[in-house]
Parts: structure tokens; sequence; C-alpha cells
């Protein structure tokens, strides 16, 4: 599915990126770990394709294909999704709009009659159900005046409506109650299949316990210094990264 | 005497100047003869330069010479809005267009021309009386040339709830024209209206409008005043409006901008008793080589007065737009409140923006605010629609609607809106695609 290979990326002139390998295949959940700015952000955006990323080395496949190349709108109408560490405010666009728009989008591409009005709500409900949304949210702005957690709850709906194939969470989990957090887990869970791969990004093994992830893997000073399974998770949370920094270097 | 007002002067020579009011148009011809047009010299002319204006020898003389379909006025129509209606083409009053019927109780509608023969003591009163010859020189010209326009007169404790539209429509004619036309609403106590003027180029032709609206309001009035300014992109538009206002009146003010090659709106409102109230909200979108000139002045001459202004544009091409929000707080107009906001987006590098607030504060105890922004689209709004799956242009279009209709969306009254909506989209790169967007 996703094959990233001795990836390096800069912003400006720093590098922040230097020699990453990652590899999932389809149906698999892997979770990514690391001390603050060890470029795990950064690794979720050059995957989405946002700008002012310079990638100077490396390469990144997605079904046999660059997915450099392409842009992120065309990454996104070939199922890649990312949840947004920080969800952006869009005052005056319309939460359900945008997502109307996303799911005939992506349907286009693959070829796919547009849904209509009717066909798209009756979708749109039974997501709702699935995360628990309310649904004035659904009407307002794109993330505008939402709460910091129903910013996260609405990049998880917007997933499950999209059903992508490959799924990066930027630390969802980061500022969610227990009941959410449930919700949320509950919502990912739902959508794990074994075409569908996933990308957790979290600082924290709590919310493994919820997905549990195939693989496990530590990010640090841009590279990946130690992967393992879930108890790697657990043998982080009990002693930190520096055991693992120390080991690498 | 300069030779570009010449054919001015000549045409005025034409004209049938024997009424009552021949003498105020001569002494507004006067002022105009010894100002001629402004140069950018003058700070209230600094940005915007009117030689397009100068240079060309526009004929004032307005003859009923092309004629509109009814389907062409019907495509300008508010649908399903039952509105009185006013139809002036190349500047002379339509009768044929015209819908006056069953007009209400309290509520009286007529062409200027009429106005002048038979309500001489109401425009002795109120005609030229807000609207200074001196602080403008096109507001002088239009003063010489007053003949077609609309009077408005709204009794006191009237309330007209059709809203009134008044259509300035142009076409190509023989010769390029100049039009004067002159409006004048005058709201009695406690009365309430809403007024639309459309300034409407059914073509691309070359033309001048220079218009002139006067307002006043009296005691508790409330008036709802919608400009719409479509000109053909080759037209000259100037537009004044100027407004006095009684005690607890309220002025909601709302100008879209869209048209024109060089255009220049001037707003000034006068709170001239306390409790008084005026609301500027403006939108100006402009691409290629518009030159679009927004100014506002708001005198607060008496204490407990409110001024709430908010005007956005959106730039694109090699257009350039002009802001100036002017806001003078008289001596002892004490507890006033003035509010200004300018935002603006450029779509282009080669577009270009001058905004300026002004104060001039002259008692202590006042509230004022006011603020500009100039920017581009926000990267990491777009950025999020794109990972939606929505593609950079339609992005970019939807996060300039946006922009836009922040203004639009204000407005209250639905059909207005939107059509106004409908307008805006409709200047965007990818309208269809919005429009798609937006719907249901
Ligand atoms: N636009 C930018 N300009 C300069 N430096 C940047 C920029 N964006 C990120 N960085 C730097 O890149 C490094 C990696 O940032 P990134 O956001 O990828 O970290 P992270 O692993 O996601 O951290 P966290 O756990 O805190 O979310 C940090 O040092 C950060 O300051
Ligand atoms: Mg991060």
């Amino acid at each position: 599915m996703l094959n990233i290979q001795n990836l390096h990326a800069k912003i400006g002139n720093k590098e922040i990126l230097k020699g990453l390998n990652l590899s999932v295949n389809a149906g698999e959940v892997h979770a990514i770990m690391g001390p603050n700015g060890s470029g795990k952000s950064t690794l979720a955006n050059v995957l989405a394709g946002r700008n002012g990323y310079d990638v100077t080395k490396g390469t990144v496949e997605y079904e046999g294909n660059n997915l450099l190349e392409l842009a992120p709108e065309e990454r996104a109408w070939a199922g890649v999704f990312l949840a947004f560490q920080y969800p952006v405010e869009i005052p005056g666009v319309n939460n359900v709009y945008l997502l109307k728009a996303a799911v005939n989008a992506v349907r286009k591409y693959r070829g796919e009659p547009e849904l209509d009005a009717v066909e798209f709500l009756g979708l749109i409900k039974e997501k709702m159900k699935i995360v628990k949304m309310k649904e004035d949210l659904l009407n307002r702005s794109v993330n505008e005046g939402f709460s910091g957690g129903e910013k996260k709850r609405n990049e998880i709906f917007q997933m499950s409506v999209l059903e992508p194939k490959l799924a990066i969470l930027d630390e969802t989990d980061s500022g969610l109650d227990i009941d959410a957090l449930k919700i949320v887990s509950e919502g990912v869970n739902s959508l794990r299949n074994e075409e569908r791969s996933i990308i957790l990004v979290t600082h924290y093994q709590r919310l493994l316990d919820y997905i549990k992830p195939d693989h496990v893997h530590v990010l640090s000073n841009g590279k990946i210094i130690k992967s393992g399974g879930p108890d790697l998770a657990l043998e982080l949370e009990e002693k930190g990264y520096d055991w693992i920094k120390e080991e690498a270097a | 005497m300069s030779t570009e007002i010449q054919n001015y002067i000549s045409d005025f020579d034409q004209l049938k100047n024997d009424d009552w009011f021949a003498e105020s148009r001569q002494s507004a011809l006067n002022i105009f003869k010894e100002t001629g047009f402004p140069n950018s010299r003058l700070e209230n002319w600094k940005y915007t330069d009117v030689r397009p204006i100068k240079k060309k020898s526009f004929s004032n003389v307005t003859e009923a010479t092309v004629s509109i379909s009814i389907e062409e006025i019907n495509a300008i129509r508010f649908d399903g809005l039952d509105c009185i209606e006013v139809v002036f083409i190349n500047g002379v009053f339509s009768k044929e267009h015209t819908r006056l019927d069953g007009l209400e109780k309290g509520l009286d509608v007529e062409n200027m021309l009429d106005a002048l023969a038979n309500d001489k003591d109401l425009l002795a009163k109120h005609l030229t009386k807000y609207a200074d010859d001196k602080i403008s020189p096109f507001t002088a010209l239009n003063t010489a040339f007053i003949q077609n326009g609309t009077l408005i007169n709204v009794s006191a404790n009237t309330v007209i709830e059709k809203p009134i539209h008044i259509l300035y429509l142009s076409k190509d004619s023989n010769s390029a024209l100049a039009t004067h036309p002159r409006n004048l609403i005058v709201m009695g106590e406690n009365s309430e209206a809403t007024v639309i003027e459309s300034y409407i180029g059914l073509d691309d032709a070359n033309y001048f409008t220079n218009a002139v609206t006067e307002v006043a309001l009296s005691t508790s009035a409330i008036l709802k005043h919608y400009k719409i300014q479509q000109e053909s992109l080759n037209a000259y538009h100037i537009g004044n409006l100027n407004v006095m206002q009684g005690k607890n009146s309220k002025l909601e003010s709302h100008s879209i901008s869209l048209g024109g090659a060089l255009v220049r709106n001037d707003i000034h409102g006068q709170l001239a008793a306390e409790g008084a109230e005026i609301i500027m909200n403006g939108l100006y979108m402009t691409g290629d080589k518009q030159h679009v000139d927004n100014h506002t002045r708001v005198d607060h001459l008496k204490p407990l007065t409110l001024s709430t202004e908010n005007y956005r544009g959106v730039l694109n091409g090699k257009s350039r737009a002009v802001f100036n929000g002017k806001v003078i707080v008289h001596k002892d107009a004490q507890k006033i409140e003035a509010h200004q906001n300018n935002a603006n987006l450029l779509l282009s590098d080669d577009a270009e923006i001058d905004t300026k607030p002004e104060l001039e504060i002259y008692a202590d105890d006042v509230k004022c605010t006011h603020g500009a922004t100039v920017g581009q689209l926000d990267q990491n709004m777009l950025f999020y629609l794109r990972s939606r799956a929505i593609d950079e242009e339609t992005a970019r279009s939807l996060l300039t609607y946006a922009f836009a209709d922040e203004l639009i969306s204000n407005i209250s009254f639905a059909p207005i809106r939107n059509r106004l909506e409908r307008l805006v989209i409709g200047q965007l790169p990818d309208a269809a695609l919005i429009r798609e967007f937006t719907n249901e």
C-alpha cells in the first residue's frame, strides 16, 4: 500500500525528515510515537501533499505510484486521508456542503455516479451515528467555533464518510475526553478492514488500548529508530524515549 | 476655462431650463465651470484619476432613442419579489417599463421631471440641501443637469412593505452618453422603506453615469438602501449618496460594486441628532484593469450617535481599488460610537489596494475602532479543502466566495441577499462549481 524509503524533507533550510523508512501493507494499523518536534506531523503533511516542504531525497510509493508528484486533491481522490492535528476553521464554508463535494469528487474519480441530496443525507445520517456527531455542528461553517474535541470528532466523521484507503490520524486522541476517545476509537475500528491501512500518530498508549496496532514505530529526530509490536508502546509508556535514543545512537 | 468641459457647457445651453429650478442649475454649472474636473493633487482624489472621463466628449443630451425588451428587463428584475419599479433607459424615464400602479397610501414615487413640475414645495425644501455642489464638482455637474431621476416621499408613520427598485439601465446608442440621475428620498417621522438603486450596463458600451442621491430621514425613520453597481466594463460611474439624519433615525446602506472601468462611490452621512445611526456595508469585486474607489464620510454632529462600517474588497487581475473611510466626531458629540473595518483579498500579484481610515475626533468621550487588512487566500484553509478532495481552483473560489459572503450573508432581506449571492458567485472564476456547492 505505502512504501516510504529514505525520505528526507526540509522546511526552508531546516532538515526535518532525515532518511525515514516505513512500509505499510493493506489492512494494517501502524502507530507512530515519538518526542515533540521529532517530525511526525511533518511526515503526515508530506504524505498529504502540503506546500512548503522540500523533499530532497527518497521515495514514497502509494499503491505502486509515486505519491509525491500528486496534488493534495489527487491524493484525496486516490484514497489518502489526513486527520489534522490542528483542524482548520473555515468561516463561510459549510461543513455539509464540503463533505458532499468531497464525497462526489472522490466518486467521480472512481467512475461512480455522484450521490444526490437524498442519498448523501442517508450516508451522513448513518455515519453520524457511528461517531455520535451532533447534528447542529453539521450545518455550521467548517470547524468554526468548534471545541477542540468537536474538531477532532469532525475529522473522524469526515473520514468515515469518505472511507479512505490510507488514513493518517495525527494526534486525533489529543484533547478528547474519555468518552469521546472511546467513540472516536470505535469509529476508527469500524473502518478497519483488510483493504484499509491506518497510521496513528499518538503520544499515548491509552489510544492503543482501544485501537490495537499491528506495528508500533518510534520516530525521533526525523527517522524511525525503532519498530516493534503493541508491546513497544507499553514499554515506551513505562520508560520514555531516552533508552531508545541511546540504543540508536 | 478648460476645453474639456466645453461640451458640458454647450449641452447645458441646449437644455430647457425655464422652470423655478433654473437658477439653481445655473449656479451649479457656474461652480463646475470654476472648479472643472478634480485632479489628483486634491487629497480627496489622490488615488483616482478621472482623466478618462475628462478626455472623452460625452453627450449630455438624453433622448429616448433606444428601447429595451420586456425579456431584458425581466432578466434583471428580482424574480418572485413584488417591487415598485422605476426604470430609466440611458437616463430617460421609461414609462413603458415602470411599475407604479397601486402605490400604498403615504407613498409618492415619481420621475424627478414630474416632481419638479408638481412638488415644488417639497423639492424646494430638500433638493440640493444635503449634497453639496461645492464639495464635489461631479455633484455640481449633476445639479446643473437635474432632469430625470426619482423622487420618493414617504409620509410620517408609514411603513412601506414593497421594496422600491430604481433601475438605471444603459445600452449602446449613437453617441457616448453622460447621464446625471438625481434621486431624492424624503422619509417622514417613524416611516420605513427599502430602496434599491441598480445601475446596469446591458452591453459593453462606453458611457458615463454621474448619479447623486439625497436622503432626508426625520425622527425615527428607517431606510434600507441598496446600491448595486453593475455598469458595463467600459463605463465610468461616479455616485454620491448624501444622507441627513434626524433623531433616532437609522440608515442601512449596502453598496455592491461589480462593474465599471472607472468607479467612484461616495457616501456622506450626517448624524445630525441624538440617537441617529448609520450602517455602511460595502463589497467591491474588481478584475482586469478596473479601478474602483469607495470614499465614505460620517459626521457625528451630535452626542449618542452611532456609525458602523464594514467594507470588503476582492481584487483580481491588474485592478486597483481605493478605500477611504473618514469619521469626524464634532465637538460636544460625546458618547458616540464609530466602528470601521476594511478587509481586502488580493487574488493577483498585480492588483493593488490603497486603504485608509481617517479619524478626526474633537470630543473626548467617544468609542472609536478601525482596522484595515490586506491579504491573500489562507494557505492552511486552502490545503485543508484540497486534502478533502476539493480541487485547487474550486477551493480558491470557495474561499473567495466565503470571504465576500461574510458581508452579503448579513443582509436580512432574503430576495436581495439571494440575488446578491448569485451576483457575487457570477463574478468568480468557477461560478458553476460554487453554485453547485452552495445550492441545497
Ligand atoms: N513551518 C515551519 N518552519 C520551521 N520549522 C518548522 C515548521 N514546521 C515545523 N517545523 C519544525 O519541524 C520540527 C518537526 O515538527 P513536527 O510538527 O513535524 O513535529 P511533531 O513530531 O509532530 O511534534 P508534536 O509531537 O509536538 O506534534 C519541529 O522542530 C518544528 O519546530
Ligand atoms: Mg505533530
